[in-house]
């Protein structure tokens, strides 16, 4: 069945009326034969019957009188049936009185004389038919009759049946291939017109209707799905031009915004420093001239005013990187980040200087990230790790990396002063600190840093912490990953 | 000026960022021989030995061009590129002094092919040692261009 079912619908229903035509065919041919042959040995048998009546009757006064030749010539006639095998008259005391045989049948009767009636044995019928006189039975006809006819005929019919049957086939065939044509080709037509749709992507093709039945009603279906999809399409690309134009409109926005940004910035870069070189400068230069005229007092005071300017002009420098990382544009490469950290640990040397650090460096994944901002992130989380493990007699830094959520992280962990997790959201704000500025220097526009460039990356960065027993800073990098 | 050697060229509009930077120089006896100018035509001026500075010769060019970025009238890059575009005075070293750390005005002056390029630090300190740095190199260890390096127009 399995074969049948994908072969074309045209071959399906070739197919489907052979079978059943010839099916039928067979079927009622086999059950004519059936009953003919059942029929006609009844009649045969009725025939048989009425032969024997005849033949019997023929021979009472033969036998009456004892005239065995009118009965051998009674007999004779029944050459006319070919299928009599034998047929003999017994006396009432089972004497042969007459006998007929076929060309090639038994020479003898049979001894016995049966009762009467009718015996079949296999393809042979033997009848025993009284002989009466005035209602007195005085002898018995004989018949010996093959039916073997009834089986040529059934082979003769059973092979008509098989030729009609196969004619009729045929015929069914060919009468039918025109008329397969009216279910299979609107079926092929609606099925080459979905597959146009398909494969031009044309939504404007719609199908004929050529029927008015349950075809032509999937036709007009599929013609109004194909509509509503064309008027759907049409929506969706008027949708995805507006918003493509509205996408213009707003990155014309944005360039505008970040070129005023740029400019801001340059101004911040050139104008805001100079004033700070020069409090510094003349701070410095009235302490050396002027020491041996001031008291005390004033040297510390002229130091503070120094310590300030170099606060502001770290806090410039800050937030101008901070202003650029958010600017630039991501510049992407395979970079180790052992290597990255490497660099990073040799330009921290100087503020390692008489410090007892113990460094703790795992293997870190190679990523595809922007290496020169990447530095930065490792500059700021190492040095912070540097800053706040001060108080430590040993400190201890490490830095790897961990798979979290089927996710690879790098971690730096530091022994330091940690922080309170209640503060945890706060970590990462423009300003904001966690420690004092006397015990920790700093901007507090590190992390910022660290976090945007985190951000740009499509990463994470986190981190937990306990008061006075270390932090741990993590981040991740979004799929930005490759196979080492 | 007199015809007096000069050794450095000072291009800078700020006044006091000028003696600052002098007082640096003094403080290294590097001093001596310095014309200071105040903006970007007076140093094309002075460099192109025109206007005012008529009178100056091609063949005493200065051992090195000290040069701010942000100048009224013509700004700094403006002079560098017709500095470096005029075979009288390409060869002349010029060092960007400047407050600026931008990648964009770095970018544009080695392309337009300074010799350095320094950001004056906040820290007075650190200025004076970065100027005496300066002056050392350029002017006693570097060996300015010789006579057959500039041509003439």
């Amino acid at each position: 069945m399995r074969f049948l079912r994908d072969t074309p619908i045209n071959r399906k229903l070739m197919v489907i009326i052979v079978l059943t035509s010839g099916l039928a065919l067979l079927l009622s041919g086999f059950a004519i034969v059936v009953s003919d042959t059942v029929l006609y040995r009844a009649g045969i048998r009725r025939d048989l019957a009425a032969l024997a009546q005849i033949v019997a009757e023929n021979s009472t006064a033969a036998l009456a009188f004892e005239n065995a030749q009118d009965a051998e010539e009674t007999l004779a006639s029944l050459r006319a049936r070919p299928y009599l095998v034998q047929a003999c008259i017994y006396t009432v005391d089972a004497r042969v009185f007459a006998h007929y045989v076929r060309r090639g049948g038994p020479s003898e009767c049979p001894q016995t004389v049966e009762a009467d009636s009718e015996r079949i044995a296999g393809a042979n019928l033997f009848l025993f038919h009284p002989i009466l006189l005035n209602d007195k039975k005085i002898g018995s006809l004989y018949f010996h009759y093959e039916l073997g006819e009834i089986a040529s005929r059934q082979k003769l019919y059973s092979a008509l049946v098989g030729v009609i049957a196969l004619a009729s086939m045929l015929v069914a065939l060919i009468l039918s291939s025109r008329l397969r044509q009216l279910i299979s080709e609107p079926i092929t037509r609606l099925a080459g017109s979905a597959r146009a749709v398909s494969e031009t992507k044309d939504y404007g093709i719609r199908a004929e209707k050529q029927t008015e039945d349950e075809l032509g009603q999937l036709v007009d279906d599929f013609n109004e799905m194909l509509a509503n999809i064309q008027h759907k399409d049409g929506e969706l690309r008027k949708a995805r031009d507006e918003l493509e134009q509205r996408v213009i409109e707003r990155t014309a926005q944005l360039e505008a915004v970040n070129k005023e940004l740029e400019a801001f910035t340059y101004s911040v870069a050139h104008d805001l420093r100079a004033p700070l070189r020069h409090i510094d400068a003349f701070s410095r230069i009235l302490a050396e001239e002027a020491r041996p005229h001031l008291p005390p007092q004033s040297s510390q005071y002229l130091e503070r005013i120094l310590e300030a300017a170099r606060q502001m002009g770290q806090l410039v420098d800050d937030l101008l990187n901070l202003s650029r990382v958010g600017r630039k544009e991501l510049s992407l490469q395979v970079t180790g980040l052992n290597s990255v950290v490497e660099e990073v640990l040799a330009s921290l040397r100087p503020e390692m200087e008489g410090r007892e650090i113990e460094w703790k460096i795992g293997k870190l994944p190679f990523v595809e990230a922007d290496p020169s901002l990447l530095k930065q992130v490792f500059a700021n989380l190492l040095a912070n790790a540097v800053k706040y493990t001060r108080p430590r007699d040993h400190a201890v830094i490490e830095v790897g990396s961990l798979a979290l959520n089927g996710e690879s992280s790098v971690f730096v962990r530091d022994n330091g002063v940690g922080f309170s997790m209640k503060y945890a959201d706060k970590l990462f704000g423009i300003f904001q600190r966690l420690h004092r500025q006397e015990d920790f220097e700093g901007t507090g526009i590190g992390l910022a840093t660290v976090q945007r460039i985190i951000h740009k990356h499509g990463g994470r960065v986190w981190a937990e912490a306990e008061m006075d027993k270390g932090a741990t800073f993590y981040f991740t990098l979004g799929a930005g990953e490759k196979a080492n | 000026m007199t015809q007096q050697e000069v050794e450095i060229l000072l291009v800078e509009d700020n006044p006091v960022d000028v003696e600052l930077t002098l007082h640096a120089l003094r403080h290294n006896n590097l001093a001596n021989q310095i014309q200071v100018v105040r903006d970007g035509e007076e140093a094309l001026d002075f460099l192109l030995c025109r206007g005012p500075y008529s009178d100056r010769t091609f063949d005493s060019p200065p051992k090195l061009v000290l040069l701010d970025l942000k100048l009224p009238k013509v700004d700094g890059l403006e002079v560098l590129r017709e500095i470096r575009s005029d075979s009288r005075t390409k060869p002349i070293p010029v060092v960007i002094l400047t407050s600026s750390k931008e990648e964009k005005d770095m970018v544009l002056s080695y392309q337009l092919g300074i010799n350095s390029y320094i950001q004056k630090p906040v820290d007075f300190n650190e200025f004076r040692e970065t100027v005496k740095q300066l002056g050392l190199y350029w002017l006693l260890i570097n060996q300015p261009p010789p006579a057959e390096a500039f041509t003439r127009k």
